[in-house]
């Protein structure tokens, strides 16, 4: 039971967060009558809110170095607009267009994180000022008017699903054995982590509890690959996100190059004291942000089917605000890409159930507001009583 | 005014428990006691920082129990405390920050003239010849402490607390802050004093109390009592501390580190030679110092030759083991063994919302990863092998190193530097604003990488410690060395002489 305690203790912000978002989840799962949770509308909950996930990973990287970036909606616009005009207008191959676009993103990123790392202009003025301009250009280059359709196989790439090994059954099998093979990934990547912290004689959480903890993981997959499964299966955008995830958090976590990062943001000229290459760092997390948020725009073109000038407007406050909501420090150095998911799924849910229960997109708003400043004043309290 | 029984708690620690203070009325009080003693705790007790209730005991101010609500409460009694960080604002005007919260004036309007005239009559009690319309930004530190004073005294001071007020100072700053003290002594205001600098305290004090563990463990009258430093240490520490330097028998091999010609412009103004054709060198085994006024462009040689991390225009050369160096950036200065500590160490040394280990970890991660990734459990062993070595008190290397006190925040940025695995270490004020104790063992760290065969530079303004510690020291004055003398050479006095030595 103590252990139990100091295991929630010193994970309380992560816990919370997950507990903020099974709450809200179960709120809105009984407010909508049981259609909230629905096979089909978790896989449209993915589907709408992939491309602000997409950008809260991005975000959450320049939120943790103490930046913050305004241009996303405008660069995912841009991006957007540009794909269509290689693919509609000129019939490139989707995935030439797709490569194209992406390096366009990393040039965007590279523009601003020039200004930002190396001429040392605030992150705000820059991207303010990349917001503008990005959208301006947007306008430009589709003339005030939308591109539509894209080819087939891109809009696979938000709206498609994975194939089934069979299709006779009403079940996607294939789904419910990625689930299968993933709780075993899973299972023996934690024993192999708790076998590597035994050999160095570190104290662990006792078996009971760490058994208990595997279960738990176990089954959160399991059910959730066979509520997918009962509709079309796995989403194709779940497949780069998981992946998206998976990466950055690794890199975050575990890489010098994560390490650096956060401790640009924890306190830059310490940083660069030690030897970091501050400026360099800075630099590609502009870089990186640039090419997802022309990704973000990749995704939600191919979802609407059609490029326009209004695409991705207010993308980047929603990005912000999952990453805040997520436990990052408006001040850098605290943040993870899981946090900035969970608070992205937060507002996601919010979103959907709030409109599957009938409310306006006045009162969505008003709401949304009032839980990100919830969220983050319960942060600070904490924070202040631990202290 | 009298402090009695005040028995303060945090949650899980009792940082005061049952202290007593009495100061009287005139006098120069100083409260001593290592970090962590309480010191500062009891000051924000009695100037209201923590409000009446948060504690337990009472304050007597002239004969009547006292409940302060919040600091104003305090001040208007006159009970002014100026902080160790200084509360100014950089962009505002002394008068400007003078008046602050207080401004002159009526209705919310502010008086100009007035509260100019009175700024000035203000400056002029504390002897700083500035206009008041003066930006803060443009005053070094021992203007600001004045400042800070003069906004004391529009207060109607009747007891002034300085915390730590000379830390920041040189020498001749701090000499005149302290003869201020002593006029307004005469004058009739009281002050309480926390300082390190055990020197001062004899100077200016006429009682002591000394604290530890946030308990009261004597009151020293300085004329009664023959009260010497080694007897203010003793009580602080709570044994006799008779050697202040460790012993060590030098083992000095070659030269192990050399620069020559060494010359560094100041970043913003160009024309302006910070350094001026600096050489020197350290042997293997040797700790040299290098002494000099504040100004005197210690740390900005010390940064330039880091990777270039100070100055434009560098020229000169730098030497290891014989071979000539380039040093571009900090990162070739570290993988070509060199470190270095400096002297600021929140700002510059530490991550603050960091833990222990990502602290230590942070100049040599390359060391503990493979291709890029890095292993965490070895970086626990490794802080922890270092939390032991270095004895840094704390319960984990999981501790944030925000929550440390400053002796052990300097072993973690000690820690960080030697497992970068430097033959050269360049430290810079390596003891600033550390108590007695853990300076003792910083001392014996240095000793011990001297015994290693590592050449360490000592940067300190602090004489003592350079006289005790170094073989051999340099002397600096307005970016020239000006001296060089052997460890049998050196005192107090030859080293003044070599520190005040300007351009002619």
């Amino acid at each position: 039971m103590a252990a139990l305690k100091s295991l929630f203790k010193n994970n309380m912000r992560q816990y919370s967060m997950i507990i903020a978002l099974i709450v809200i989840t179960l709120l809105f799962q009984i407010l909508s009558d049981g259609i909230l949770l629905k096979p089909l509308n978790v896989t449209n909950l993915i589907q709408q809110n992939s491309y602000i996930l997409v950008l809260a990973i991005g975000m959450v990287l320049v939120i943790i170095t103490g930046h913050i970036d305004l241009s996303v909606g405008s660069v995912a616009a841009f991006v957007g607009a540009i794909s269509a005009i290689m693919m509609v207008d000129h019939g490139m191959p989707f995935w030439v267009a797709l490569i194209l676009s992406l390096l366009i993103g990393a040039l965007v990123g590279a523009w601003q994180g020039f200004w930002i790392a190396y001429v040392r202009i605030p992150a705000f003025i820059v991207t303010l000022a990349g917001m503008l301009l990005f959208r301006g250009l947007t306008m430009v280059v589709l003339n005030g008017q939308s591109i539509a359709p894209f080819p087939k196989l891109f809009q696979k790439m938000s709206s498609g699903f994975l194939p089934d090994i069979d299709g006779s059954s009403s079940i996607h099998t294939l789904t419910v054995l990625i689930g299968v093979v993933l709780s075993l990934v899973t299972v023996v990547q934690e024993i192999r982590n708790r076998r590597a912290q035994l050999k160095y004689d570190f104290e662990v959480s006792p078996l009971p509890l760490f058994i208990a903890k595997l279960v738990g993981i176990v089954a959160v997959i399991n059910v959730f690959t066979y509520v997918l499964a009962q509709y079309k299966g796995i989403p194709f955008i779940l497949i780069i996100l998981f992946a998206l995830v998976v990466v950055y958090s690794f890199v975050m976590k575990k890489t010098v190059m994560g390490r650096h990062t956060y401790a640009i943001g924890g306190n830059e000229k310490a940083a660069k004291l030690s030897g970091i290459k501050t400026k360099r760092v800075t630099f590609w997390v502009f870089v990186n942000m640039g090419a997802l948020a022309a990704l973000s725009g990749l995704i939600y073109a191919a979802r609407l089917n059609a490029a326009t000038p209004k695409a991705g407007t207010n993308f980047e406050l929603d990005a912000i605000a999952a990453c805040f909501i997520g436990g990052a420090s408006a001040s850098g150095g605290i943040g993870t890409v899981l946090g900035a998911i969970i608070g992205g799924l937060v507002m996601g849910v919010m979103n959907n159930g709030m409109s599957l229960i009938g409310l306006g997109i006045d009162w969505q708003q008003g709401i949304k507001g009032l839980v990100l400043l919830l969220a983050v004043g319960f942060d600070i309290y904490n924070k202040n009583k631990s202290a | 005014m009298e402090m009695r029984g005040i028995t303060k708690t945090f949650p899980g620690v009792k940082a005061l428990e049952n202290v007593n203070l009495k100061v009287k009325e005139g006098e120069v009080h100083a409260l001593c006691g290592e970090n962590g003693a309480g010191k500062s705790t009891l000051m924000k007790v009695l100037s209201g920082v923590y409000p009446h209730g948060t504690y337990e005991g009472d304050i007597l101010f002239k004969g009547n129990v006292c409940e302060f609500k919040d600091i104003k409460s305090s001040e208007s009694l006159g009970i002014v405390i100026i902080h160790q960080e200084l509360a100014l604002i950089p962009y505002l005007s002394i008068a400007e920050n003078i008046f602050l919260g207080n401004e002159q004036g009526a209705r919310g309007v502010i008086d100009w003239n007035e509260t100019n005239v009175k700024a000035k009559q203000l400056l002029s009690k504390v002897g700083l010849k500035e206009s008041p319309g003066t930006l803060i930004n443009t005053l070094g530190v021992g203007k600001q402490q004045l400042v800070e004073i003069a906004k004391a005294l529009s207060k109607q001071v009747k007891l002034l607390i300085l915390d730590e007020p000379t830390a920041a100072l040189n020498e001749e700053d701090s000499e005149n802050l302290l003869n201020l003290i002593l006029t307004f002594k005469q004058q009739g205001i009281s002050s309480i004093i926390i300082s390190h600098k055990l020197n001062e305290i004899a100077k200016v004090a006429d009682s002591i109390t000394i604290l530890r563990d946030g308990k009261t463990i004597e009151t020293l009258d300085m004329k009664a009592d023959e009260v010497t430093e080694d007897r203010i240490i003793k009580g602080m520490v709570g044994r006799d501390l008779t050697h202040r330097y460790p012993e060590r028998v030098p083992n000095i091999g070659e030269t192990i580190f050399e620069v020559k010609n060494w010359t560094v412009h100041h970043p913003q103004h160009l024309e302006r030679k910070v350094i001026d054709n600096v050489d020197f060198h350290i042997r293997k085994g040797e700790i040299v110092g290098i002494a000099g006024l504040m100004g005197a462009g210690r740390t900005e040689l010390a940064m330039s030759i880091f990777g270039r991390s100070y100055g434009r225009n560098i020229s000169g050369q730098v030497f290891k083991d014989g071979k000539e160096l380039h040093l571009r950036t900090i990162s070739q200065a570290i993988d070509n063994g060199i470190a270095y500590v400096t002297e600021d160490r929140k700002h510059y040394g530490l991550v603050l919302i960091d833990d222990i280990k990502r602290n230590i970890s942070m100049a040599s991660l390359p060391k503990l990863s493979r291709r890029s990734v890095v292993n965490e459990n070895e970086e626990i062993v490794v802080a922890e092998s270092f939390r032991k070595k270095m004895n840094i008190k704390t319960p984990s290397v999981k501790q944030i190193t925000g929550n440390l006190s400053g002796g052990n925040q300097q072993k973690v940025v000690l820690s960080k530097w030697i497992f970068s695995g430097p033959d050269v270490l360049i430290l810079d004020e390596p003891t600033r604003g550390i108590d007695v104790g853990a300076k003792y063992e910083i001392y014996t760290i240095i000793n011990q990488l001297a015994s290693e065969g590592k050449g360490v530079l000592i940067i300190s303004s602090e004489l003592p410690e350079i006289l005790g510690m170094c073989d051999r020291i340099y002397i600096m004055s307005e970016g020239r060395m000006t001296g060089e003398v052997s460890r049998e050479e050196a005192s107090q006095e030859t080293l003044m002489k070599y520190m005040t030595k300007s351009r002619g």
